[in-house]
């Protein structure tokens, strides 16, 4: 399909092939120009390679834990260490790979682009934001290399606060830090969104990723600076023995709980909600059609941010929390099950008498709709109060967050990194290797955390370094899983890397598809996104695919 | 790539114009304003919860604190506010000299509310009332006063940090204002930290009642 793109619509392609236009990859070399730049899409390269470190050492420490678990034997690490390893894979896959992931990369790279200005509103404070980001890394980093952390991802008090041997308050203080940089880019998309549109980039024109940045950003500001009292509190508690989570003294471990996870269960929604504006734009993209839907996916995005806020009891019904709490907290939880299930069917509506293409974006869109599905749906049995005492603590609990987590989240951050590879660098990634990959990673992914759920449901409890033998063949297939899961993360990206320099230059829309980053910005845009000079006007709807245009391949409007 | 355009009306590269320009930093400062809010809600739902659970040892140890001080650095802070909104006043008006005073005076006050934090903080540690292994609470180890101890520390602490922040930026502010960076029709920083002064004066307003003054009710109810 893409030998058919060269446009005569674009000016530019009078220069296409030569050297001279500059891109903002182009416009300026030498690293002083990266870690000085203030251009959005430089930013957002410059997260990309971050976050992919992290993501392969939190990967490594999964890696190593599944290891441990091919045996019942806990014969390869010692039980603290263990503790770290999982400590430490939730911490860095959580904070520094899955909350940047989407809203720091594709967001930062896109939400400009996508409603036709040249910048984020605060350019340096977005810069400011990933160098926030490294500080936090860094200390994180400092704390695995100086004995690690066993406290789990969730530092629950009191042994966090009294009874833990490791660097507790250096790790609070990383995560502290860390969650600035994420405050301050939420900051950033909504005061662009809300005040740099151009002419006619409506609310209801925005593509639906920007509803769910928006939405993302609302939960970014409001819950994290909760997260960082809290573990400010902890760190104090932790150094000076203040009290406030010490039940000697009058102090509530639970309150702890409360206030972690006030954050940290709208943070779930921070890392699942960029995701399903990815697979927005993927699916109305390879379906070459309207999104069925739009206001529902819109304000379901809201709902769930909102919705997210008043249900962090459901991790905490076992914590001693009120019978009539927990009674509230089950009913509410069940209703995140609405906005969420109402993207679900307006994806798979507009998916209906579309004009389907498999490429390997959509591979992963389609890989998301099924995994988050049962990852939504087991969120469910988690929600009813009698199940959970259960299942509560349980592999079941591992494999339904991970169902999301990567099921969700991962497949979007892969389908989306796929769908704008071409828009971020010029170049195509192998498109016949990408969707090998894609069916790697979900077989690897299914055998991973499929066995999990049964496993759970049987008993095995998580976080134990060694387990009973009739649990250690459902363990094998998962371990096994998991290498298969690790083997196509890596092919992905060595060839994304091999695409840099080998891969095919990439046209202007190499999916023919709508949206102001592929109708009026260059593979790669230059540094103010648009031809120079050029005012965007939006004169229509999102996702303004019509069958005709996409059945005579001629699509293109003829505009000034 | 230059992020200053110095043109006389200080509009940025990627707006339009500068009224959007205002517009966006007005609005990324109360999206700020509110981040800060949640970031003090924290402390102030801790305060609920313990408060609530233990009613009585918070008033004792609240009768611990000094009324007066408390009430004095409350007029001073409200006396920085003025101020601030006066300096603020003067920018719209373009008085440059007008502006630096406003400055002069908040940074003046509030070293003054600083200094009697400085006091009080001292007096407490002397008493031995700051939380940790060497509290000691009316010849007791003390339990659910320590509590209230380090939630005075951590909201007042925390409050107390967000003026230096803002004496710091002051100081920047004096500096550009002497420059004679800000006009009558483009001075968003002095407004912008104006809304972040006022703001950590709210948070005193609230936290001098919860903190100071429910000990001396002790014993009217419980």
């Amino acid at each position: 399909m893409s030998s058919t793109l060269h446009t005569p619509a674009q000016h530019a392609s009078a220069t296409k092939g030569a050297k001279e236009r500059d891109t903002y990859l182009t416009a300026d070399y030498g690293w002083k120009s990266w870690l000085f730049t203030v251009d959005h899409k430089r930013i957002a390269v410059l997260y990309l390679i971050s976050i992919m470190v992290f993501f392969l050492i939190g990967g490594t420490f999964a890696l190593l834990m599944r290891a441990e678990l091919m045996t019942a034997k806990g014969d390869l690490f010692e039980a603290e260490t263990y503790n770290k390893l999982f400590t430490m894979h939730g911490v860095v896959m959580i904070f520094f790979f899955l909350i940047p992931s989407i809203p720091a990369v594709l967001g930062n790279f896109l939400v400009p682009i996508m409603i036709g200005t040249k910048d984020l509103a605060f350019p340096k404070i977005n810069l400011l934001s990933w160098y926030i980001y490294l500080v936090g890394g860094g200390a994180t980093l400092y704390v695995a290399i100086t004995g690690g952390l066993d406290t789990g991802w969730t530092f629950y008090a009191p042994y966090s606060s009294t009874y833990a041997n490791t660097n507790v308050a250096a790790a609070a203080i990383a995560v502290f830090i860390t969650g600035f940089s994420s405050i301050l880019t939420g900051l950033n998309f909504i005061v662009t969104i809300h005040k740099m549109r151009a002419p006619g980039m409506t609310w209801f024109r925005m593509p639906l990723f920007l509803w769910a940045q928006y939405a993302t950003s609302l939960i970014m500001i409001l819950g994290t600076p909760v997260l960082a009292i809290t573990v400010m509190l902890l760190a104090l508690e932790r150094t000076f023995h203040i009290g406030i989570f010490d039940p000697a003294l009058g102090g509530d471990p639970v309150l702890f709980q409360h206030l972690f996870w006030f954050y940290s269960h709208p943070a779930v929604y921070i890392m699942i909600l960029p995701g399903m504006g990815v697979i927005s734009e993927i699916v109305a993209c390879f379906s070459r059609k309207r999104m069925f839907g739009y206001h529902f996916i819109a304000f379901s995005s809201l709902a769930i941010a909102i919705f997210g806020f008043v249900v962090w009891g459901h991790h905490m019904f076992v914590s001693g929390q009120s019978a009539y709490a927990g009674f509230v907290f089950s009913f509410l939880t069940m209703l995140v099950a609405i906005p969420s299930a109402v993207k679900v069917f307006n994806w798979i509506a507009t998916l209906y008498k579309g004009q389907v293409s498999l490429e390997t974006p959509m591979l992963y869109a389609l890989g998301f709709i099924g995994l988050f599905t049962i990852g939504g749906v087991t969120g469910l049995f988690l929600a009813v109060m009698g199940l959970d005492r259960h299942v509560h603590d349980t592999y079941f609990v591992v494999a339904h967050f991970h169902y999301v987590m990567v099921g969700g989240m991962v497949m979007a951050f892969m389908g989306g990194m796929h769908f704008w590879w071409s828009k971020m660098f010029g170049r195509k990634y192998p498109e016949a290797m990408g969707q090998f990959a894609a069916v790697v990673i979900f077989v690897g992914f299914n055998f991973t955390f499929f066995p999990q759920f049964i496993l759970g449901y049987m008993g095995m409890p998580r976080r134990y370094h060694q387990y009973n033998d009739e649990f250690t063949a459902l363990n094998v297939l998962s371990s096994a899983g998991a290498t298969i899961l690790g083997t196509g993360f890596l092919m992905t990206i060595v060839y994304f890397l091999w695409s840099l320099k080998w891969g095919q230059k990439a046209p202007q829309n190499q999916w023919d598809a709508k949206g102001l980053e592929w109708e009026k910005a260059q593979s790669p845009p230059p540094t103010f996104n648009f031809e120079d000079g050029e005012r965007i006007v939006v004169t229509e709807d999102a996702y303004a695919y019509t069958y005709e245009e996409s059945h005579t391949g001629s699509g293109h409007e003829v505009k000034k | 790539m230059s992020d200053h355009a110095h043109s006389t009306t200080g509009l940025v590269h990627h707006f339009d114009d500068i009224e959007q320009q205002h517009e966006a930093g007005t609005l990324g400062m109360w999206a700020f304003l509110i981040t800060e809010v949640l970031f003090f809600g924290g402390l102030f739902g801790a305060y609920a919860v313990y408060r609530s659970a233990y009613p009585e040892a918070f008033m004792r140890a609240s009768s611990h604190l000094d009324v007066d001080l408390g009430g004095v650095n409350t007029i001073v802070l409200i006396c920085s506010s003025l101020t601030m909104a006066l300096s603020v006043y003067a920018a719209q008006k373009g008085s440059k000299r007008g502006i630096i005073m406003g400055l002069l005076g908040t940074m003046f006050f509030g070293a003054i509310f600083l200094g009697v934090k400085v006091i009080e903080y001292k007096d407490k540690w002397d008493h031995h009332l700051v939380p940790g292994d060497n509290f000691i609470f009316e010849g007791n180890p003390g339990g659910p006063e320590q509590l209230y101890f380090a939630l005075y520390f951590a909201m007042t602490g925390v409050h107390a940090f967000h003026m230096i922040v803002g004496m710091v930026i002051i100081c920047w502010m004096i500096k550009k204002a002497h420059r004679g960076d800000f006009t009558p029709g483009h001075h968003p920083l002095v407004e912008n930290f104006g809304l972040y002064w006022h703001f950590v004066d709210i948070v005193w307003i609230f936290l001098f009642p919860l903190l100071y003054l429910i000990g001396a009710h002790s014993g009217s109810h419980t």
